[in-house]
């Protein structure tokens, strides 16, 4: 449990603190008197800077008890709690910070527990109507969700928004639920041998602009159809994806990577490797459930409200 | 100044020593052991009536009326004064103070602070003397044993005598007494945090929580300690304030004084005396103003630190003088320069109006000013921007930048409020969330807000931007700044 080899510094240190305890009380007693000029002009007979003469004050017997308190309450303190260099204190076996903490984990999700057991026994589609599952479920999302998908959800360039219906691996609260427990790996390879030359790349690139109806030229277009082929294996012919292989949908006007000629392009020839950790190991299957229907909630408003 | 022949007294010095040369290490002849932790010598404050006694009953009485009676009051359907440490929300009459108000508390330090200075400096130990708690229950306490047990000497002597039934019977009526004030200060002080009604009902169904009786039991106890039992020794050894006291007099400072050129030489004389006649001054060394003295000390041995300043020797000597016809004011308010320069009071009191004096009511005035006016002007709620901490910009459909903030709207009224947010700072720049947010009564909300502008309206980088929100049914508007990124 030390961190040091030898125990030497927790003696020195334990040592040190308890001959300046006792060197405290000797002090108090030694200082307890004093010989002073009570009978000519009541000072100790010091002078300082020539003029300044120390008068006879004596402290009230009332002070020296609160030393003599402070003395008794440090020896026991050290005694009962963890102080004296590695010495664990008598309570070791009943106090210790970590065990504070335990304690008050363990308190606080015994009063949540029925909570989460009620939300449990509930279909996700009522628990994401619940306005108190929904308050869980916004400060779960919030402490362990927001910093990627944002405070609204809605994403950003490479983290995906989860208010809309485009879902790459499955919107239903089971598909939902496998996410947030075992993350995704997100990959895209490098297609631009498939693809062919650097001009079809290009023109591949104005087709998948051109099948969600974004600007685009309409001869490269036409000209990438065929192309298109290479990249149809993983997002189908008609180019609306696959969520069993988490490959996205190009057809609805939504950019995760960036819009426009030169991010397809990119993409095409570069890939993408993007990953959503899994949260499994730091939320209870009862928090997952609330997470999951508020997340499941994002995305279906009209259905909740 | 020195005489060789009076031995120096325990005076605080206002001026540096005007003696030249060092002093020499004087004499071990007389030199004894004592020893430094002195046993407390009870002090057996005599009663007292008179001009100052009034004015000090009448401060006991103005501020236990407002201590105990202001828990009391309601104002609407709340407490009137409340300290929900538990919400964070601070109710006085009718403000709603949020943790973020916290500078007025510092305001009310600030004065607080400047006002002793000033007081101090016209009238030394005002505050000490008639205002301070522990002067104003140790007036409580002291007023209920003479009740129970007498005044100053038969209290001495029933001290000093067994301990017969007589005694038990009394001891025991002061300290039940004693302690119901005691207790009922400990629940009033918990009253200002946890309302009072409901703290009684809980005390009558004996169901207070832990802390609400620590609280009352702690600062019921610590009534009871100071007032019944440390008294003087507060002010003497524990009181940093008493200390520092004298940085703020000077010799036009008001103090209680004794003349000592027309007191001394003191002594005893008959009453039918003729003064002129007799080696006497006016001091009949009745000792009478040791005797009511709450610190236990002499003023005809000068200004010491021990004196609260509280004028008790002032009215007993008073009344002496009445008795032997002489005239009043042989111990009396006064500054140093008047006792010294035979002032007139109108002189005494025109050297009051001095440099100091007029700097520290300047002063006083402009932050009490400055306060007033920042609680008349107050717009009773804030908001916090706070840009999202994960997104830094992110492109939506139609090529829109946009940015996610979260606004933290606190209503500081006590009824649902509805606020328009409105942001400015970029041409274009337009809210894309819900422009209206409704807040409960003195209850906060955060909303997530996001601000769309075209990819084109600035530079990429980082760009000032001012969210405006506005109350929809009472006025005011507040105006946070924040930052609109652009992404390259």
């Amino acid at each position: 449990m030390s961190d040091f080899t030898s125990n030497f510094w927790s003696i020195y240190i334990g040592g040190i603190t308890v001959v300046s305890i006792l060197a405290c009380a000797l002090l108090l007693w030694f200082s307890g008197k004093a010989k002073a000029m009570t009978a000519s002009d009541n000072t100790t007979g010091h002078v300082w800077d020539g003029d300044l003469r120390e008068m006879n004050n004596p402290l009230p017997r009332w002070w020296v008890w609160l030393f003599i308190i402070t003395i008794v309450f440090s020896l026991v303190y050290l005694t009962m709690y963890p102080g004296l260099g590695s010495y664990p204190g008598a309570l070791s076996q009943k106090w210790t910070q970590k065990d504070q903490y335990d304690r008050e984990v363990a308190k606080g999700n015994a009063e949540v527990a029925p909570l989460y057991a009620k939300f449990t026994a509930m279909k996700v589609e009522d628990v994401s109507r619940d306005p108190q599952a929904r308050g869980i479920g916004e400060r779960l999302f919030m402490n362990n969700c927001s910093q990627c998908h944002g405070s609204d959800a809605r994403g950003s360039k490479g983290f995906p928004n989860l208010t809309d219906a485009d879902w790459l691996h499955g919107g239903t609260p089971e598909k939902i639920v496998e996410t947030l427990t075992l993350g995704r790996v997100g990959q895209m390879p490098p297609m631009a041998a498939a693809v062919g030359s650097a001009d079809d790349v290009k023109n591949v690139a104005n087709y998948v602009l051109s099948l969600s109806g974004g600007p685009h030229d309409s001869v490269r277009a036409a000209l990438g159809k065929s192309k298109f082929a290479a990249c149809a294996a993983c997002h189908g012919m008609d180019g609306k994806g696959n969520q069993a292989l988490g490959a996205s949908n190009l057809t609805d006007d939504i950019w995760l990577h960036g819009y426009g000629e030169n991010a397809i392009v990119s993409m095409v020839n570069n890939g993408k490797m993007n990953q959503m950790p899994a949260q499994g190991e730091k939320l209870t299957t009862e928090q997952m459930h609330v997470l999951a229907s508020y997340v499941w909630g994002l995305s279906n408003h009209s259905k909740t409200q | 100044m020195t005489d060789p022949n009076i031995p120096p007294r325990k005076v605080i010095p206002i001026l540096a020593s005007q003696d030249k040369g060092p002093i020499e290490p004087p004499e071990d002849a007389s030199a004894e052991m004592i020893a430094l932790y002195e046993a407390h010598k009870k002090i057996y404050p005599r009663s007292v009536s008179g001009v100052f006694s009034n004015w000090r009953w009448g401060m006991v009485f103005l501020t236990q009326l407002v201590f105990y009676g202001i828990p009391w009051l309601e104002w609407g359907q709340r407490q009137a004064v409340l300290f929900d440490l538990g919400a964070r929300r601070f109710y006085i009459f009718n403000l709603v103070l949020y943790p973020q108000d916290f500078i007025y508390l510092t305001g009310i330090l600030v004065i607080s602070a400047l006002s002793l200075f000033l007081f101090t400096a016209v009238a030394g130990r005002l505050w000490c003397g008639y205002a301070c708690p522990q002067t104003v229950y140790t007036e409580i306490f002291l007023w209920l044993e003479r009740k129970t047990e007498g005044d100053r000497s038969a209290r001495m002597r029933r001290d000093a005598g067994p301990w017969t039934a007589d005694k038990i019977l009394r001891k025991s009526g002061k300290h039940f007494l004693w302690l119901a004030v005691a207790l009922w200060t400990g629940f009033t002080f918990v009253g200002y945090f946890t309302p009072i009604k409901e703290l009684g009902m809980e005390f009558f169904q004996w169901q207070m929580s832990s802390w609400e009786t620590f609280w009352s039991l702690f600062y019921g106890f610590a009534t009871y300690g100071n007032a019944g039992f440390m008294r003087e020794q507060v002010c003497k050894h524990m009181c940093p304030y008493a200390r520092f006291q004298s940085a703020m007099f000077d010799k036009d400072t008001l103090i209680v004084t004794y003349d000592e050129q027309r007191g001394e030489p003191r002594g005893p004389r008959s009453k039918k005396a003729d003064l002129s006649t007799l080696n006497l001054g006016a001091c009949v060394d009745c000792t009478l103003c040791v005797q009511v003295c709450p610190t236990g000390i002499d003023i005809r041995d000068g200004l010491q630190y021990e004196c609260i300043g509280c004028g008790a020797c002032a009215d007993v000597c008073d009344t002496v003088m009445d008795k032997l016809g002489y005239a009043r004011g042989l111990v009396k308010y006064s500054t140093q320069n008047a006792v010294a320069q035979h002032w007139t009071l109108r002189q005494t009191l025109l050297h009051v109006m001095r440099p100091r004096v007029l700097v520290y009511a300047g002063i006083l005035a402009s932050v009490v000013l400055a306060m007033a006016v920042s609680l008349a002007t107050r717009i009773p709620f804030k908001v916090d921007v706070v840009r999202d901490r994960g997104v830094l910009a992110r492109v939506v459909s139609g090529g829109q930048i946009e940015n996610v903030y979260r606004l933290q709207v606190m209503n500081a009224t006590e009824s649902h409020q509805r606020f328009r947010l409105g942001v400015s700072g970029l041409p274009g720049l337009s809210i894309a969330s819900d422009q209206e947010v409704g807040v409960d009564a003195t209850q906060s909300r955060w909303v997530a807000v996001r601000v769309q502008g075209a990819y084109d309206v600035a530079p990429a980088g980082s760009h000032p931007i001012h969210f405006e929100i506005a109350a929809m049914d009472m006025p005011g508007i507040v105006s946070e700044k924040s930052v609109f990124i652009v992404p390259r």
